[in-house]
């Protein structure tokens, strides 16, 4: 075992960005995710790593240094909750655009404006969807504990240097408030100028090489046709996520009649939901997207052999049912519970919603 | 010895007093003709040039008329989105303390939509030069009102010139960061004739000195012109520049540390 | 009679004939052409060579960078 702490979700993720060699963190405070930048000044990583920590003076100057920083090869995060990922939409979209690498935490609260501090799943479809303007995915992640808020930091960085386009950490209150085991990740240290230029060095702009090319980060091309080719580039890069990065986890799918689709803090209500309802007699699994963008689509599409009634369980209105449905097909009917607003849904909740609206049926 | 032969004689090698720098590409500029930003690229890329810093220079591209800047100058760019050069330019110079960093912007873009980062770099004092152009209009999206459009003058949003009653004041984008303990270096230049360009290179060359100096932030502002703009031809453009934009906009240094 | 003689050359295909050279010019040397380059402007030219000083003002205020400018002592 190596360095195991009981730690808060938010500032796991500080901790996480120091060990995984990150080299800036640019934010903003807002509720309920504040602690990822107390705890960096706390910490202090100039001294330690190197990593430059910074207070912007708004959401959107903090996505702009992203913006920056992610040009210049360097690892960079942001981190804010609903209101202020509304603020950051235009940088991620310049960010898709330009085609660079940056991790993006998002510890969503109940919306809409201003809404409530309290744990939300209502931003679904800003971060699967699009939520700025243009043609452009995110990579999604939505970590179901403390230890995958530790884990995902390294891994979003890993896929957004893959595919060169931001990553999201898609979380909520619960998980980013939340005091759980932990084992943090090995130190890795940050890049070496040497390795930037391995790794970058064909588009980061940091400094024209004497012969060489140099280096424009920008996400403008003013003739249409070569914007279409362009884009066309980013649809192929997007298919190759879907193809090759799609994370999920199966709970007690083997025998299931019936499934459970919920990602993060719902996933973990709907683990006990699956207790419940078995101790029932009712055979129900959990299928937990890890990945909402690439989306476990195929997988869910494997299960309609199976099972009879799928409950997609979010603390949202209905977002990411419609991706449930778009999987199904109509093969089976698809039905949405949620509570939300800031409400968490209890296991009992989630049973009785799967007996009257699944199996009523 | 003939006219022609005479002159000849004098185009070698040996009596080249002024030329391009090769910091400049040979892309054709998409400017109209005789506007300013030709004539502060030049200036910039020979600044470059001179302090032998082209493989350390970055620049941030604005939304506007130059927002293409990096086609014209060979260093490495980041276009960003409109206002927002300063955040750019921010994390470049922490994450690589060692490069000279700069931003270009217009008076849109740095006096309006992104008057919070400049603002703000400003304070803290980072260690870039800020290019500011001021020529009180909005160039590319056709000419509309500017915060820094004089009182009374007429652009698209102000057809019948600008009311400051409803529209508040031309702001002195350089008067106010000179109040800001983070700036270093202020001052106001202009490029109409060959002594102001002589001036506005010895201001930026002053400011990516004070990059390599660690000095902190250095903020150039030209008063320029916009011909299509103001609907005047260039040398009448430099008139009007003269007769109005000058009073109000008092060239000079504000501010040297 | 002045101490240097001057001349320019035009990249008159890259000038866009805004006119700010000519009246930079302290020694009128340059005035647009007549005619026309390949995209319509008039483009500078040096009218009166004579005059040329060699001082590089046209240079400096030339929005597009498109006059070099070369200065010999005068004979």
């Amino acid at each position: 075992m190596g360095d195991v702490r009981l730690m808060k979700g938010n500032e796991v993720i500080a901790e996480a960005a120091i060990r995984c060699g990150c080299d800036g963190y640019f934010g903003y405070p807002i509720t309920p995710q504040s602690e990822i930048m107390e705890t960096l000044m706390i910490r202090k990583p100039e001294d330690e790593t190197g990593m430059v920590v910074l207070q912007a003076e708004s959401e959107v100057a903090a996505i702009n240094m992203v913006y920056g920083g992610a040009s210049c090869g360097k690892k960079v995060m942001t981190s804010s909750s609903s209101p202020g990922i509304s603020l950051k939409a235009e940088g991620i979209t310049y960010l898709a655009g330009a085609e660079l690498p940056a991790l993006i935490v998002n510890i969503v609260r109940g919306g809409p404006g201003l809404g409530t501090i309290q744990p939300a799943q209502s931003d679904y479809f800003q971060a699967v969807k699009g939520g700025g303007h243009g043609d452009y995915k995110l990579i999604v992640l939505a970590p179901a504990s403390v230890q995958e808020m530790n884990d995902f930091v390294d891994l979003g960085f890993e896929l957004s240097f893959k595919y060169l386009n931001p990553a999201m950490i898609l979380s909520d209150g619960v998980i980013g408030q939340m005091m759980e085991k932990v084992e943090l990740s090995d130190y890795k240290p940050r890049w070496t100028d040497e390795e930037i230029e391995k790794i970058s060095g064909s588009w980061a702009t940091n400094g024209k090489k004497a012969g060489g090319e140099r280096n424009i980060s920008t996400s403008l091309d003013l003739d249409s046709a070569k914007q279409e080719v362009f884009n066309h580039k980013l649809q192929a890069k997007y298919r190759a996520m879907e193809e090759n990065d799609v994370r999920f986890e199966k709970i007690a799918c083997d025998d299931a009649d019936y499934l459970f689709v919920a990602y993060g803090s719902s996933a973990r209500i709907c683990q006990k939901s699956v207790e419940l309802a078995r101790e029932k007699g009712i055979k129900v699994g959990l299928l937990r997207p890890i990945t909402l963008f690439p989306y476990p689509t195929k997988q869910i599409q494997e299960m309609l052999g199976q099972v009879k009634g799928i409950l997609s369980v979010e603390m949202s209105a209905g977002q990411m049912v419609e991706d449930v449905r778009l999987a199904v097909e109509g093969k089976v009917p698809v039905e949405h519970f949620g509570r939300y607003g800031g409400i968490i849904p209890t296991p009992e909740e989630v049973v009785e919603a799967l007996e009257e609206k699944i199996l009523g049926k | 010895m003939t006219a022609t032969t005479e002159i000849n004689n004098i185009i070698s090698e040996e009596n080249l007093v002024y030329k391009k720098t090769d910091v400049l590409l040979d892309n054709e500029m998409h400017y109209c003709p005789g506007c300013t930003h030709g004539v502060i690229h030049k200036v910039i890329a020979e600044v470059i040039e001179e302090m032998d810093i082209q493989d350390k220079t970055i620049g941030v591209s604005p939304v506007g008329c130059s927002v293409l800047a990096y086609n014209y100058l060979d260093i490495d760019w980041q276009q960003a989105a409109h206002g927002r050069a300063p955040a750019l330019a921010t994390a470049t110079s922490r994450l690589m303390p060692d490069k000279y960093v700069f931003t270009y912007q217009g008076d849109g873009d740095l006096a309006s939509i992104g008057c919070a980062e400049i603002m703000h770099a400003c304070n803290r004092g980072e260690n870039i030069v800020v290019v500011f152009v001021n020529n009180a209009i909005y160039g590319m999206t056709g000419g509309q009102m500017a915060p820094t459009t004089l009182e009374g003058q007429v652009t698209a949003t102000s057809p019948y010139g600008r009311d400051c009653a409803t529209t508040g004041f031309p702001m002195k984008m350089s008067e106010m960061v000179s109040l800001l303990p983070g700036t270093r270096f202020v001052t106001r230049q202009s490029a109409e004739t060959a002594g102001a360009v002589r001036k506005l290179k010895k201001a930026i060359r002053k400011g990516f000195e004070n990059t390599r100096e660690k000095k902190g932030l250095s903020f150039i502002e030209i008063v320029g012109t916009c011909s299509s703009g103001w609907k005047l031809s260039p040398t009448q453009s430099n008139e009007w520049m003269k007769e109005n934009m000058f009073p109000y906009y008092p060239l000079g240094t504000l501010k040297d540390e | 009679m002045a101490k240097f003689k001057g001349a320019i050359v035009v990249d008159t295909e890259k000038c866009k004939g805004c006119g700010l050279c000519v009246v930079s010019c302290p020694t009128a040397v340059i005035e647009l052409a007549r005619g026309v380059n390949g995209k319509g402007y008039h483009y500078a030219h040096m009218a009166n060579p004579d005059a040329c000083i060699g001082c590089s003002s046209c240079g400096l205020v030339c929005p597009d960078t498109v006059i070099t400018v070369y200065r010999a002592k005068a004979s």
